[in-house]
């Protein structure tokens, strides 16, 4: 069976172009706009939608995304409504990819078969899930491949040879590089590591790779799509919302504002193998 | 050797204490607490670093802490005779330092250089600037910047011991928040920096370690009551915030069903006031934060509350999954203990035995003087006086009216 996820990268690798996937916050600012952004990023040139699940205490992000996560609970998102999110994108969209990212607890408090049921129906294709590394596989990455969802794994500098097949071993659909040590948003130190980080975890995995974190510009998406399969951008993403509200509400430009940076992205993405 | 149905067995290879603990973190994380653990395996058995440990124990934290009668309390109260395990009387103030000295040699063997840790009431922030003064480590302290407020004398002494306080307004400003941005700066720099935690919660191994570090409180107090009374207590007491005082406390005696044990929650302005506590099990349930699946302060959507308590070193929305483990099996009863309680033995304690607690440890007391009553005058209740309450007077004082 063949998934969204295989499709995107298959596509890609037919075109010789690195993919480019874009996160957002689920319903940041409020959940109107959240959901109109969502739906715009396809056109905008995103092949993969990493969607943020809103949690209270985001221990591996920055700034820029807490203060998103915030923006979305206080708009009263829930875990509920993220996937409601979902479910309305697909009703135009039945090939983009969408991987949900987040922490464990508000999955773990909604129960794990009911959200994996709910998220199934809705037509999620993957979760990345931070504080699940893979000594806790039986909590929810196998019940998810069990669902038929890919349960896609950070991959970090500390994580090395001896422990990448731990990492890898019950990891699918694609293997997430995190370019650094560090929390989203902050910059990346050695860009020629990360090429050599990317084919170390090629030669134990036949999974596309993509790489996050650091990402921000479109120059630096033309430099590190040269290094993967793809690249995954975000903490840019959300600051574009953030500097687009006024008074904290959104504005005419928010959508706008997002859509013309993923263009650009893409764009610099598009000269990676150029 | 403890048995099969001991209590006292966990937690299993997987960090876990039945459905609690766990290692919840992010992979960048994840090789350094393997790492962690298999240091602490090796140390644990390693005969120089348990000399160095009790070396330290005796001639610079001051142990063994004194059993103390609380002969006017306990004839005020007019039951059980009432004992203190004082560790207020040691270095630093409090029981914080058992575990600090413990885990910064652990963490000169791992070649560490540069600590971080998180406070609350600052008295875990004191005790770890104390330790990286005396071997020479620089460290960072993140502090909620509403306790830097009301806990402005231990931040003076972290500042001289040399530490760099990093006040966070994340949050209601309080430890939960510290806790975060200290995990996320140990993400940031997990090749140079140990993470000194203090207390019994976070990933395993640190449940582990740090009951094991502070479980000399429990075994020295048994020795101690078996001396002076030649009998077991029939109560022994502690407060509870993370839960590292409490579980060293009560681990020797967990096996002796014979002794009953009680657990003081931050019930602060009561219980049925929703995010007015921090009593995460009389008023939270599992789920999994920082680490560790344990009992939370939590709305429907699974989002964590902040909490309150007077008490900053109380005010956590979770607590050790041990505390979990045994507040299910039932073996702990943990009992919610208001601000307005534990304001009331803080003044009972100074004014009847010229001791000044710090407020979490009152919250313990608060607990002692509903039981005391209760029990005949030969039986005894020893309660954890976890840490002393000089950083508390000018909160109190306050609250009191005796400063405008
Ligand atoms: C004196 C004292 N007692 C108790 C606590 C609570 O911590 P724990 O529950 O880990 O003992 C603190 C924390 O700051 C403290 O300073």
């Amino acid at each position: 069976m063949t998934t969204r996820i295989d499709r995107v990268f298959a596509a890609a690798k037919e075109a010789n172009r690195p993919l480019l996937a874009a996160y957002i916050m689920g319903g940041d600012p409020d959940l109107a706009t959240g959901q109109a952004i969502m739906n715009a990023l396809p056109q905008a040139g995103a092949d993969i939608i990493e969607l943020g699940l809103p949690f209270s205490d985001p221990m591996a992000d920055g700034v820029a995304i807490q203060m998103g996560g915030q923006r979305a609970l206080a708009a009263g998102q829930t875990l509920r409504g993220v996937l409601g999110m979902v479910e309305e994108f697909r009703r135009k969209d039945e090939t983009t990819p969408v991987v949900l990212m987040g922490y464990y607890n508000p999955i773990y408090i909604f129960g794990v078969e009911k959200f994996l049921a709910t998220a199934k129906e809705a037509g999620v294709d993957g979760l990345i899930i931070v504080d699940l590394p893979a000594e806790e596989d039986a909590e929810l990455c196998i019940p998810a491949l069990k669902a038929g969802i890919n349960f896609i794994r950070l991959t970090t500098p500390t994580t090395d040879d001896a422990r990448l097949p731990t990492v890898l071993e019950n990891t699918s659909g694609f293997v997430y590089y995190v370019s650094m040590n560090g929390t989203t948003g902050a910059v990346i130190k050695s860009r020629a590591a990360v090429g050599e980080s990317v084919q170390r975890i090629k030669a134990h995995t036949e999974l596309p790779v993509i790489v996050g974190f650091g990402i921000k510009t479109a120059d630096d998406a033309a430099e590190m799509g040269r290094h993967a399969d793809g690249i995954a951008v975000g903490t840019v993403i959300v600051d574009a919302v953030a500097k687009s509200l006024v008074d904290g509400m959104a504005t005419d430009k928010t959508v706008g504002a997002v859509r013309d940076l993923v263009a650009d992205l893409a764009a610099g993405l598009k000269r990676a193998r150029a | 050797m403890d048995g099969i149905n001991s209590l006292r067995n966990g937690p299993d290879e997987n960090g876990r204490f039945g459905l609690y603990g766990g290692r919840f973190v992010a992979e960048t994380l994840m090789p350094l607490i393997l790492d962690l653990e298999r240091e602490y395996r090796a140390a644990k058995i390693d005969p120089a670093y348990q000399a160095q440990v009790k070396d330290l124990a005796t001639h610079y934290t001051g142990r063994p802490s004194p059993l103390y009668y609380a002969e006017r309390l306990s004839q005020h109260l007019g039951g059980a005779k009432v004992w203190f395990k004082r560790e207020e009387l040691n270095h630093t103030g409090s029981h914080k330092i058992n575990n600090c000295l413990g885990q910064i040699l652990l963490a000169k063997r791992m070649g560490k250089t540069r600590i971080i840790a998180e406070t609350g009431a600052g008295q875990h922030g004191v005790a770890t600037a104390t330790v990286c003064a005396k071997f020479d480590l620089p460290c960072t302290i993140f502090m909620g910047a509403t306790d830097v407020e009301r806990q402005m004398p231990n931040v003076l002494r972290m500042k001289m011991l040399g530490a760099e306080v990093r006040p966070v307004t994340a949050g209601a400003g309080t430890l939960k928040d510290a806790m975060n941005e200290a995990l996320r700066d140990w993400v940031t720099n997990v090749e140079s920096t140990y993470y000194l935690i203090g207390t019994a919660a976070g990933p395993h191994p640190y449940p582990e370690m740090v009951r094991d570090f502070q479980s000399v409180i429990g075994q020295e107090l048994k020795e101690q009551f078996r001396e002076r009374e030649g009998k077991l207590p029939d109560a022994v007491v502690a407060c509870v915030g993370g839960g590292s005082n409490a579980i060293g406390t009560f681990h020797a005696f967990l096996d002796n069903p014979e002794v009953a044990i009680y657990g003081a929650e931050a019930g602060g302005h009561g219980i049925d006031i929703e995010n007015g506590h921090a009593a995460s099990m009389t008023g939270g349930r599992p789920g999994v934060l920082h680490g560790n699946r344990t009992y939370l302060l939590q709305d429907s959507d699974g989002q964590i509350l902040e909490g309150h308590s007077i008490s900053a070193g109380l005010d956590y929305p979770g607590v050790g999954p041990e505390h979990s483990y045994l507040h299910d099996s039932k073996r702990v009863t943990y009992v919610p203990i208001t601000d307005k309680e534990a304001l009331d033995a803080f003044q009972l304690c100074t004014k009847m035995e010229g001791i000044i607690p710090a407020l979490e440890s009152a919250h313990g007391l608060a607990q002692v003087i509903k039981l005391a009553p209760t029990m005949t005058t030969d039986q005894s209740i020893v309660l954890c006086l976890s840490g002393r309450g000089d950083k508390d007077v000018e909160s109190v004082g306050k609250y009191l009216g005796l400063l405008k």
